[in-house]
């Protein structure tokens, strides 16, 4: 993993309008940097705009304020088709419901080919072809399958499919939105190990959106947990593991079970209460070891640098 | 214990254009009053179709119950007509489906949703049966309930629906309660709380739960005894004990081998290869030989028969039988077991 930063995220707002009065503050000001060939996990419950701000990054939305800037690059902004469709070549997507994200009057091979299309990667038919089943062999499905439809497949092999659609145009970043929450413990293993060995090949970097937090810690080099709209903690994944800070994230952690009954039988949960966070001032983000961040005010700053003992 | 429900040599077949998908070939288990049984195993390995054949939700046609038995306190409900049926469904039997998003009426105020099954089976007048609604609701813990009552269910998120089914499923004082993946839509930090107030009510109610999950977690922390289903059988069944710390079956092996623990390191996880096998023409033999790198060569040929382990653990693998050559389970899921006692205590120390 390298030090050099593939895409920066300073103070990205995304607020959506319910009615005349009242907006709603998906993403409120987060600040975070991916570097090129790592994967960064984003954590928390749903609501707590995860989705949004990968989906914000990729310009599904338009940012209500701040910058995402892509290779030093503003993502947002005006912006010409020819620019976009550079954007969007480099960076993909793999969405969450496998069900819903192919569309099942399209073959495998025009729904993997549409990318190739529309950035006119290919010449001709029988080049298009043999991309799309190159593609197909890598995900690890068959070049047999480029002229089914989506229904003739298991959940799993449709989440492939979503990977070969995205990979089509040698993306360098891809942002996957719980990839595998839809599928089975023994089919989530494979994709996980899918998306590791592809990284390891082609060295793309990853956003891993997830609530499911022991394949993120798995899969993640870096984690951010969010709560409403916030990033309240980010850190390597080990250290987020063994010495979280932030009072969310150790409940959010202690709520996760584990595959091991005897654990499970002396498991303490700690509930989080918004309230319990000192008022006086607006929490910032800080430093409170290298490269381990939280949201806190000065006085809880303290707090928790004793707590770490350090 | 008495056994509150037991499941003999079920079959459960489906009739498609394709021919005949059987869906469940040959489930045998019981349930004994006040434990909570998980069901775990792959979309498709027939876990869902079990219990829905237990409460005769199944669609006839195209589905039908072949063969066996399904007897709830010695009466069998595999053979009783639809009109009786509905006399012990959400009475005696009820259900909690996995998606609180689509299993209320969009339609119907949640309390008259809840009341529908108390007027009905316990002939409670419709005053009575607001007063039991508001109860039930304090019970799964929605607050105000006395207001909420009369709300819809768009109006709650996906945690409170979540309490409002189970406030309706359990409406009756049911003996069985099937739980058809309950949490898999919500949360971890919901999940929690769910799971902890189905022990609650547990408690408090003695009744039986039947626990579908593909969750090992949520089993870990719910369940006494575990069955694992694959292809539309049982392949090992156990306490919850045997089945974590002394599994025996390879697909046991490869389902906990795929979930990854906090503290592993950097190593692949032990993905099962390949995908479970088309019900439309099981394979012969045993039916997870293909994805299975211990088979035996006489996977191919026979069937394994259900091998006792312990009085309470069976599982169905060759390589239980006296003359199968002496197998490991894989390094990954051998630390693991190893590790778990030893990791359990210090971590029971940190939190």
């Amino acid at each position: 993993m390298s030090q050099e930063k593939l895409l920066e995220v300073t103070n990205l707002k995304q607020h959506f309008k319910t009615g005349r009065h009242s907006v709603v503050k998906a993403v409120d000001g987060i600040t975070f940097d991916i570097y090129q060939g790592e994967t960064f996990g984003l954590v928390g419950e749903s609501g707590c705009g995860k989705s949004t701000t990968g989906r914000s990054i990729i310009r599904l939305y338009n940012a209500t304020d701040g910058d995402v800037k892509f290779k030093g690059e503003d993502v947002h902004g005006k912006k010409s088709k020819a620019e976009l469709k550079k954007f969007n070549q480099k960076m993909q997507m793999i969405f969450q419901d496998p069900y819903a994200s192919l569309n099942p009057r399209m073959t495998v091979l025009d729904i993997i080919a549409e990318g190739l299309d529309v950035h006119g990667l290919t010449s001709n038919n029988a080049e298009r072809k043999a991309r799309v089943e190159d593609l197909l062999e890598r995900v690890g499905l068959n070049k047999e399958h480029a002229n089914r439809y989506p229904h003739e497949f298991s959940g799993g092999q449709r989440q492939r499919i979503g990977i070969a659609r995205a990979l089509a145009v040698d993306p360098e970043f891809i942002i996957a939105d719980e990839p595998i929450s839809a599928l089975d413990v023994s089919i989530q293993a494979q994709v996980v190990n899918l998306l590791k060995d592809l990284q390891r090949e082609h060295g793309y970097t990853y956003l891993f959106i997830a609530h499911d937090l022991s394949m993120v810690k798995y899969i993640s080099d870096r984690i951010g947990v969010m709560y409403f709209g916030k990033m309240v903690e980010l850190a390597d994944s080990d250290e987020l593991y063994k010495n979280p800070v932030h009072p969310y994230t150790k409940s959010l952690l202690s709520a996760i079970p584990l595959p091991d009954p005897d654990y499970e039988r002396n498991r303490v949960r700690t509930s989080y209460d918004p309230a319990q966070h000192d008022s006086s001032e607006e929490p910032e983000f800080r430093e409170i070891r290298p490269k381990h961040w939280v949201l806190c005010t000065t006085k809880e700053f303290e707090a928790y640098k004793l707590e770490l003992n350090d | 214990m008495d056994n509150i429900l037991e499941v003999k040599d079920l079959h459960v077949s489906f009739d498609t254009y394709g021919g005949e998908v059987k869906a469940v070939r040959g489930v045998s288990f019981d349930l004994k009053k006040g434990e909570t049984l998980a069901i775990v195993g792959e979309s498709g390995s027939g876990k869902s179709v079990t219990t829905r054949a237990i409460a005769r939700l199944i669609p006839s046609p195209p589905g039908r119950i072949k063969e066996g038995e399904i007897l709830l306190d010695g009466k069998d409900l595999a053979k009783l007509k639809e009109k009786q049926m509905q006399q012990i469904r959400g009475k005696e039997i009820s259900t909690i489906f996995q998606d609180p998003m689509t299993s209320l009426n969009p339609t119907m105020k949640i309390g008259a949703q809840i009341m529908e099954g108390l007027i009905k089976h316990q002939k409670m007048s419709r005053s009575k049966a607001k007063e039991r609604t508001i109860e039930l609701l304090d019970l799964v813990g929605l607050p105000n309930a006395k207001d909420r009552v009369d709300q819809y269910p768009h109006q709650f998120s996906g945690g409170q629906r979540q309490r409002v089914v189970i406030a309706i499923a359990l409406a009756c004082n049911p003996k069985v309660l099937i739980a058809d993946e309950p949490t898999t839509a919500l949360d971890v930090t919901i999940q929690a709380q769910i799971l902890e107030l189905m022990k609650d009510i547990q408690k408090k109610t003695d009744s039986s739960i039947i626990f579908i999950t593909h969750d090992l977690g949520v089993v870990a922390n719910v369940a006494d005894r575990v069955a694992v289903m694959y292809a539309g059988k049982i392949v090992e069944i156990g306490t919850v004990d045997e089945i974590f710390y002394n599994p025996k079956h390879p697909y046991t092996w490869g389902l906990l081998g795929s979930m990854p623990t906090l503290d592993n390191d950097e190593e692949s996880l032990v993905a099962i290869p390949g995908s479970p096998p088309d019900m439309l023409n099981p394979p012969k033999g045993d039916a997870f030989a293909p994805r299975n790198e211990y088979a035996l060569e006489i996977d191919n040929e026979m069937e394994p028969p259900m091998f006792k382990v312990s009085d309470t653990h069976y599982a169905a693998t060759w390589l239980l039988h006296e003359n199968a050559p002496k197998m490991e389970p894989p390094a990954a899921v051998k630390r693991r077991m190893k590790g778990f006692a030893a990791s359990s205590d210090k971590k029971g120390d940190k939190r």
